[in-house]
């Protein structure tokens, strides 16, 4: 590796965590395993249904999280034990980028009726933020 | 078009001469049976003084990759007739099985070479166990230990150009 730090936040290395964007198991996490080539990797996913195979880059968004400890080329109960000793699944699911995907999920789940709920719901809160200011600015 | 690797077993028909012919043995990599045997016969009776309609096939078997979830690396020495010559070749894939690399050798040859299946004969395919037996810098450099780098150009395809859109009627 250079030894001048790099501009990039994020690489791809034995133990980053990636998420899926094609394939059946899309949306889902997982870790990458080994490294094969400037293309592909083995990820590995225990604890997230994802199963142990070779994946393209162009299909994975790599994700600020990555295990830390993992050795190149471990098993996937090895992979298991270090996601669940470093709440991997927890840190990601608290994460914005995970809430946010998760938000744009449930809006595009919804129905017509739905929305229209939504709206209506957004509109009583802002007019009674509002009320509270004009209360507050008076008094 | 997938290939996969046959262990073709033949020998010439008995004759008088010879009641009892020399069994041989071929590993062959394929897209199918009837292609595996073809070449068998065909690289046979380069071999030996037997051919397709003085022989038979004994037997013809599919070998599987043992660990087809571990990255190894393979080297493949190849003889090609290019549009001037034959040449041997020595090549590395890194890959999971035999098959895989085998047909990754297929196409860089096409990339690069502009050879075909036809004019392309794989001589030997054998795992490379230790590091320091790699000749290629190409494989190299993806064994070097605490391997990472980044991915400078992402580019987001988020739809085709050309996609059927539900209209919306509501």
């Amino acid at each position: 590796m250079p030894a001048t730090e790099s501009n990039f936040k994020r690489f791809v290395e034995v133990g980053r965590v990636v998420l899926l964007k094609a394939g059946p198991q899309a949306g889902k996490i997982a870790v990458i395993a080994e490294i094969i080539d400037h293309n592909r990797a083995i990820i590995d996913g225990p604890t997230t249904g994802v199963p142990r195979q070779s994946f393209p880059y162009r299909h994975l968004t790599l994700i600020p999280l990555r295990l830390t400890k993992l050795p190149r080329a471990a098993g996937t109960g090895a992979v298991k034990k270090q996601i669940e000793a470093e709440g991997i699944v927890e840190k990601w699911e608290k994460s914005s980028f995970a809430q946010k995907r998760a938000a744009v999920e449930k809006r595009r789940s919804l129905t017509d009726f739905q929305r229209f709920v939504v709206m209506v719901a957004k509109k009583q809160r802002t007019d009674r933020v509002n009320k509270a200011v004009r209360a507050a600015k008076k008094a | 078009m997938p290939l996969q690797e046959f262990q073709v077993v033949g020998r010439h028909l008995p004759t008088e001469a010879d009641p009892t012919p020399k069994i041989y043995r071929m590993r062959i990599f394929a897209p199918n049976e009837v292609v595996a045997k073809s070449r068998f016969w065909y690289f046979l009776r380069q071999l030996k003084k037997v051919k397709k309609a003085s022989g038979e096939i004994i037997g013809v078997n599919v070998i599987n990759e043992k660990k087809p979830l571990k990255v190894k690396n393979f080297g493949i020495w190849l003889r090609y007739d290019s549009r001037s010559g034959t040449h041997n070749m020595y090549k590395e894939f890194r890959e999971l099985s035999r098959t895989d690399a085998v047909k990754a050798l297929y196409q860089d040859m096409a990339a690069r070479h502009r050879a075909r299946f036809r004019s392309i004969h794989i001589l030997r395919v054998v795992e490379i166990e230790k590091t320091d037996d790699i000749r290629r810098p190409y494989i190299r450099q993806l064994l070097t230990p605490n391997l990472k780098f980044p991915l400078p150009h992402r580019v987001t395809k988020v739809r085709s150009t050309f996609v059927a859109n539900r209209p919306t009627t509501f």
